[in-house]
């Protein structure tokens, strides 16, 4: 035991005997309120298993259950739902050990989920539950500690001298939970940081102890303000202490299945990945080169596709600065190991100048977003982002779709510096936009205002500082109050629909269609795009159902797979993951089923956001920056493209219209096939014309329990 | 004339390959799956492989994001 844990005033404790892992599962879920104090195990049934499979289903199915119709997000009885999947923690295959985080969001009111490498998930499971359910409000700071090998559960008291950034706070609880290193190896914490105190776009960060730097990394459930909601609980740390694990930690039913298909997948990646994306290298960060060379890289709040200082920012750059050499999953057995850092960073700005840090990442994502969408082109910049966003808990996608924003309000007259409090907030105002960062963690100034989000701030401009509505409604990338991740949808119809027709807000996890359709044009009708917009969220959902990462189903393949029938699905990787959930789980599938088993958990979400008050067809509607021109230099920086779409859309002479004619011209046609897609998409997934799953489609899913056929009778 | 993906009219010339029609195309992305009037073509004849005159060429970019 360490002597500075014993201090710890404990609240409320629960011992329990851990179940073994039983092909994939343990059959338990743990439940804390942090309110009350109550803890307690609940049985996993078989019909929640044959139904909601685990990961991101256990999660909705808890919350499903624990919340009510009018529940808020900052309501006591919001839950942060936590679990990997029956597959989670595999060893054999890469990519096998996510987590998901499920809570009602600040930001859209409605369900999020966002999933994130470490090992807390999968840890958690080797400590006995498929998935820890965290409800109710904390009066002061608290920690909740599970320890397997104890076989307790315990809420505890955070002093107040403990720190609440993560990069502090994880060394804070290594000296006060771990008495060896080889404790170290198997903790992980969830924690947060003071921008998730201070603003609605916080995040989680799960951390991971990486035996090679004997330091702690941590990646990141960012979307959706589940960081937010954690520290509205008053919650410090999940804290879990697990067995250590084995390769057959999960109890497999057929463990030779796995390592067989392990064995295949492995040599995959370390045949072609050096051929191909270079993951083990530069990670995400090779897209950035690509999107820029195929006009889809968001630049200056998503009005341009490309930029020439884009080569300062790209994957070569960050191969460089990425230290080498070391092992870079974000899971045991990962050996796509995408999960790059910087070690030593020294930290220029802010309460931590000065010291030396590990960055982890950048990645693609926070690239696009703080780098090329803000205009800001200086690696040591996106470094400090990063590493701030991470140890400050705040999504760096909400924040660089957000700074975004506020630099195009800014260039547009809306904000000028006697309402920025004096900052600069042009594009590529670097400094500027980390000093934004350090008021949002203080909870101070113009910071407190971008934290709430980009919907808030566009009310909040129209009322305080006479922003046009129309105007901040067209270029303030958000849909559902969730900020846009980086891509460039103009050009790409199903992309539209990809981000607009989800259930969660625009993240690219449940579709990325832009290649298919804009570049391969593999996506020609209305139906190509619907039957797309049905497959491929469904498959990617199912990752997040089993525990798996997305990344090496596509960023990594045979060059063979060229010879499929059906490429893009990548089908002999799909097959993989047959006989991976058929492994562990002894239950024999096909890919068909697959899909199924995610179709239920998506309908059962989509019921969840009409219960709540929303998910219906108004509320899938896009802003229209992401569907085409809003600007005439937007519309002039690319003219030769509109101009030719003017002649073969509409059969018109371009040389006789000015340009708002024509843009307005192609407002009204992108608009309105914009509709024409959702009816198609509505349509393939079941759902009425206003977007709601018929009783049909939950008859035929299985999940037509009486309080959910009561809630999609209201609308039908 | 080579029809690029449905789409892109590319100029054909005799010993016009894969190679230069992804260099006109500012294909970047280093993987793909080739079809010239509907069969496959690998990475490895992109070189050498000649597109006949007025070809169906589908270039399919296999990639899927973040
Ligand atoms: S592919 Fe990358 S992100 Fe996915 S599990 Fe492996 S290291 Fe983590």
């Amino acid at each position: 035991m360490n002597e500075a844990k014993a201090k710890l005033h404990v609240l409320s404790e629960f011992t329990y005997t851990p179940s073994t892992v039983e092909r994939g599962y343990t059959g338990q879920t743990l439940y804390v309120n942090v309110g009350d104090g109550t803890i307690k195990g609940k049985p996993v049934t078989e019909d929640m298993k044959e139904k909601f499979i685990g990961g991101r289903g256990f999660d909705l199915w808890l919350l499903w259950q624990g919340i009510n119709d009018s529940t808020k997000w900052n309501d006591p009885e919001n839950e942060i739902v936590i679990a990997s999947g029956p597959c989670g923690g595999t060893t054999q295959y890469p990519g096998s050990g996510k987590s998901i985080a499920v809570s009602i969001s600040p930001l859209t009111h409605v369900p999020i989920d966002s999933n994130a490498g470490g090992h807390y998930g999968p840890y958690l499971k080797f400590s006995g539950w498929d998935a820890i359910e965290v409800q109710g409000k904390a009066e002061k700071d608290v920690f909740v500690y599970v320890d397997g090998p104890a076989g307790i559960v315990q809420i505890i008291e955070a002093p107040e001298d403990s720190p609440t950034d993560t990069h502090m706070l994880g060394h804070w609880l290594n000296d006060h939970f771990a008495a060896s290193e080889k404790d170290k190896q198997q903790m992980s914490f969830v924690t947060a940081g003071i921008g998730s105190d201070h603003s609605y776009i916080g995040c989680l960060n799960f951390s991971l102890y990486d035996r090679k730097r004997h330091d702690l990394r941590y990646k990141q459930a960012g979307r959706g303000g589940i960081g937010t909601v954690f520290r509205d609980k008053k919650i410090k740390a999940l804290i879990v202490k697990s067995f250590p694990v084995k390769g057959d930690s999960n109890h497999p039913a057929d463990m030779e299945r796995i390592a067989a298909t392990g064995a295949d997948m492995q040599h995959e990646v370390a045949t072609f990945d050096p051929v191909q994306n270079r993951m083990r290298s530069r990670g995400t960060s090779y897209l950035v080169q690509i999107m820029n060379d195929y006009d889809l890289l968001p630049v200056h709040n998503y009005k341009f596709g490309a930029h020439p200082d884009t080569p300062k920012i790209n994957g070569d750059i960050w191969e460089a600065q990425y230290t080498q050499n070391m092992p870079d999953g974000c899971w045991y057995g990962c050996t796509v190991a995408c999960a790059h850092a910087v070690d030593a960073y020294e930290v220029r700005t802010g309460p931590y100048k000065g010291q030396r840090v590990i960055v982890d990442g950048p990645e693609y994502e926070t690239i696009a977003g703080c780098g090329s969408n803000c205009g800001i082109f200086e690696p040591w910049a996106l470094l400090e982002i990063n590493f701030y966003c991470d140890t400050y808990g705040i999504d760096t996608i909400s924040f660089g779709t957000g700074m975004a924003f506020v630099m195009e309000c800014y260039e547009a007259g809306i904000l000028d510096k006697e309402k920025t409090g004096g900052l600069d907030l042009h594009f590529g105002k670097a400094e500027e936009t980390l000093e934004v960062m350090h008021q949002l963690a203080r909870g101070e100034g113009f910071g407190k205002i971008f934290g709430m989000g980009i919907r808030q701030m566009k009310q909040y401009f129209v009322e305080h500082f006479d922003a046009d509505p129309q105007f901040v409604q067209d270029i303030g990338m958000e849909a559902k109050g969730l900020e846009y991740s980086e891509y460039l949808t103009k050009e790409s119809l199903a992309q539209q629909g990809g981000y607009g027709l989800t259930n969660k807000g625009p993240q690219h996890d449940e579709a990325w269609l832009i290649f298919m359709d804009q570049v391969n044009n593999q996506l020609p009708t209305f139906e190509d795009k619907a039957e797309a917009l049905h497959y491929f969220p469904m498959w990617r959902t199912w990752f997040g159902l089993c525990g798996f990462c997305k990344l090496p189903w596509n960023d990594v393949v045979d060059p063979k797979n060229s010879l499929s029938a059906e490429p893009a699905k990548i089908p002999h990787h799909v097959q993989n993951y047959v006989e991976i959930y058929s492994g562990v789980t002894g239950k024999e599938v096909t890919t068909d089923d697959l899909i199924d088993m995610s179709e239920r958990v998506y309908n059962l979400q989509r019921v969840m956001n009409i219960r709540l008050g929303y998910g219906l067809r108004d509320h899938d509607a896009i802003p229209y920056r992401s569907a085409g021109p809003v600007t005439e230099e937007e519309y002039l920086s690319r003219q030769e493209r509109y101009d030719d779409q003017i002649r073969e859309w509409f059969d018109k002479d371009p040389e006789t219209m000015t340009t708002q004619e024509k843009m307005a011209l192609h407002r009204e046609y992108r608009e309105g096939r914009y509709e024409k897609l959702i009816d198609a998409v509505y349509k393939r997934r079941g759902w009425s014309p206003n977007g709601v799953p018929t009783v049909e489609k939950l008859q035929q899913l299985g999940i037509d329990y009486p309080d959910v056929v009561a809630i999609v009778k209201k609308y039908l | 004339m080579i029809l690029v993906n449905q789409k892109h009219q590319v100029a054909w010339h005799k010993g016009i390959t894969i190679r230069d029609v992804l260099k006109i195309m500012n294909y970047t992305y280093p993987h793909m799956a080739v079809r010239v009037n509907g069969t496959p073509v690998l990475d490895d004849q992109y070189d050498t492989y000649t597109i006949p005159d007025e070809a169906d060429v589908r270039v399919i970019h296999l990639i899927a994001g973040g």
